[in-house]
């Protein structure tokens, strides 16, 4: 008994460490957007947080951030995943070569990406358009090593070659087998990986910044400049709603009925 | 059963790399029959079955099904129920997702209804109506590949192609499926190729069992006579035990252990030769003057085996029913004859 105790006791202390270290910040981001910042405050007031709706601009950002978000995932699904399906079904010998490839955004710094992607945003704000969306072409490179990663854990772990041959001889056709039986075996690795592009769109700040797009982290560090408090609601804000946005992609548990293992 | 050729198979090859996985392998099936492919691994066997599925592309030959050829058509188009050796489950599908995907893909006119009725009734066919809204993780193996029958049986496919489907389950389990196999598939008169490297399972179930060696076709023959009238050292040492014991050789017939035997046809015709010997023709009765001693006897239920030593240091196996062999134990002298049945002789040394 007295040895349980003791791994109780750990197993608890671990837990707390661990809670502190990711509520007390939050805690204090909170406790700094309530303190005055105006003649007219006395005391604690949450007119930080009100303000928040009529920052048109921030609206506006959040508004694009999401619409970007929602192009990366789509080209995730619709070009990564089956372009990594595609690999490891049939192409083994790239596998190297094209994981090597997917891992070089988190090699090279954002700031030399930002740097080499410079002129082709300038292109395309003269000739096509400036809307901040564009950003998606290239986020979805950045999010590569992360997505990448968890589509290739989930294909390992299944056995896609006979699910893909077995589907084939009972009539399906390529595009069949990869979206209807590939992708929903590995739906787990998929939407990790989207849950990853989504908070890293979200949150990115040098790249948008430096090419001058007004996205969600921008606006916030402009707010930021004029009312700290404000800024520190947002932030806040911004993860909370992150928080509810992944929490809210679906992901379709396994009816779990009684498992029973006969034997035949 | 009739007894027209329905699937051809015409002088198949296929390298990999330096490897001759097929050699010219031809071989013929007829309608409603059950073929086993058996042979060691690496025998091509599979890369064969693979083929006639669609999944191996070949080198050479031609694949006819049914007056078609079929040799470059794919394999979704071929119209064949594939089950793998790998349990081949969809796993977000349920069992009876699982029996209707084809039937979904086949005919896309079908009503819901008809499609319902066929799952339900394979599903009833391999035994487990009651799991159809169980997903794959709730399967044990041999429910899996139960599953995997049906499904493949579902699209009402042209031929059934078995690829070792009972090779990742446990032996008891595997001797029941495979007679059920075997009972679904006369039921149905589906014409059948199952590949296996378990000579039992090939030899208890199929019409004929063809057995296989460096991509060719050592012999195809029902099982009694791949037993019994092996034309080859291959089949005879591959299929069953032997034992070889040398002796002279003359005008079809070879003496050993005092007794004189016809050789079967492809056998060594002259001078010494090496007779391969099954352990059920060797005859002991315990004998005083006999000419051997028995060094081991195991008994093995309605059998018991015996390693025997012959006067002259030669090693033999015999194996006789348990009634005959009461009172015959480690130690014994005994008389060693052979029973009047060919043997396959081959070539000494």
């Amino acid at each position: 008994m007295k040895k349980r105790w003791g791994v109780r006791i750990w197993r608890w202390s671990i837990i707390t460490v661990v809670g502190a270290y990711l509520i007390v910040p939050l805690y204090a981001m909170f406790d700094f957007s309530t303190k005055p910042f105006g003649f007219q405050d006395k005391g604690r007031t949450l007119r930080a947080w009100q303000i928040i709706p009529s920052q048109q601009d921030l609206m506006i950002s959040i508004a694009r951030s999401l619409i970007t978000a929602g192009i990366v995932m789509s080209l995730i699904l619709f070009l990564i995943v089956p372009t990594a399906i595609w690999v490891h079904l049939k192409l083994p010998l790239l596998r190297r070569p094209f994981e090597l490839l997917c891992l070089l955004p988190l090699a090279i710094p954002a700031i030399v990406i930002v740097v080499g992607i410079a002129p082709l945003y300038r292109w395309i704000s003269i000739h096509l358009t400036e809307s901040p969306i564009t950003l998606s072409g290239v986020y979805s490179m950045l999010i590569l090593p992360y997505t990448y990663r968890s589509l290739s854990a989930a294909l390992d772990a299944v056995d896609i070659h006979t699910l893909a041959e077995a589907a084939r001889t009972l009539g399906a056709n390529t595009s069949r087998v990869i979206f209807g039986i590939i992708m929903p075996t590995i739906k787990t690795g998929i939407v990790n990986g989207s849950f990853i592009a989504i908070a890293l769109v979200m949150g990115e700040f040098t790249i948008s910044n430096i090419l001058n797009y007004k996205t969600f982290q921008v606006v916030i560090a402009q707010i930021g400049r004029t009312n700290g408090n404000v800024a520190v609601a947002v932030s806040l804000a911004s993860i909370l709603f992150v928080l509810v946005i992944l929490l809210a992609i679906p992901t379709k548990k396994r009816r779990s009925a009684v498992l029973d293992v006969d034997l035949v | 059963m009739s007894s027209s050729t329905y699937v051809q198979l015409v002088d198949l090859a296929k390298h990999f790399g330096k490897v001759r996985a097929l050699d010219g392998l031809s071989l013929d099936i007829a309608q409603g029959e059950l073929v086993a492919l058996l042979g060691p691994s690496g025998c091509g066997k599979t890369t064969a079955l693979r083929a006639l599925a669609g999944l191996q592309e070949l080198d050479r030959g031609q694949l006819i099904v049914d007056g078609k050829d079929v040799t470059f058509q794919s394999a979704s188009k071929r119209g064949m129920g594939m089950v793998f050796q790998a349990y081949s489950l969809f796993p977000h599908m349920t069992a009876r997702e699982n029996v209707e995907y084809g039937l979904k893909l086949k005919t896309h006119k079908t009503a819901g209804d008809k499609r319902k009725a066929r799952s339900a009734e394979l599903l009833e066919l391999v035994g487990l109506s009651t799991h159809a809204n169980h997903y794959p993780h709730q399967l044990s193996g041999g429910q899996q590949q139960r599953i995997a029958l049906a499904r493949a049986l579902a699209i009402s496919p042209k031929v059934l192609l078995l690829d070792e489907p009972l090779s990742a389950l446990d032996a008891k389990v595997r001797t029941q499926l495979r007679e059920e196999i075997r009972r679904i598939q006369m039921e149905l008169g589906t014409t059948t190729l199952f590949v296996t490297h378990d000579q039992e399972e090939a030899l208890s179930i199929a019409d004929r069992v063809g057995v296989m060696r460096n991509g060719q076709l050592e012999q195809i023959a029902a099982p009694s006579e791949l037993y019994d009238r092996p034309k080859t050292s291959f089949v005879a040492e591959f299929v069953g035990l032997t034992n070889p014991i040398s002796g002279k050789v003359s005008g079809g017939s070879i003496e050993i252990l005092g007794s004189v035997v016809k050789t079967l046809p492809g056998s060594v015709t002259s001078g010494t030769g090496i007779a391969l010997v099954r352990p059920e023709s060797i005859d002991v009765v315990a004998s005083k003057s006999g000419n051997a001693k028995v060094a081991a006897a195991s008994f093995l239920g309605a059998s018991c085996r015996l390693n025997i030593t012959m006067n002259d240091g030669a090693k033999v196996t015999a194996q006789l029913p348990s009634s005959d062999a009461a009172g015959i134990g480690a130690g014994a002298t005994v008389s060693v004859s052979l029973l009047d049945m060919p043997v396959f002789v081959k070539a000494a040394g």
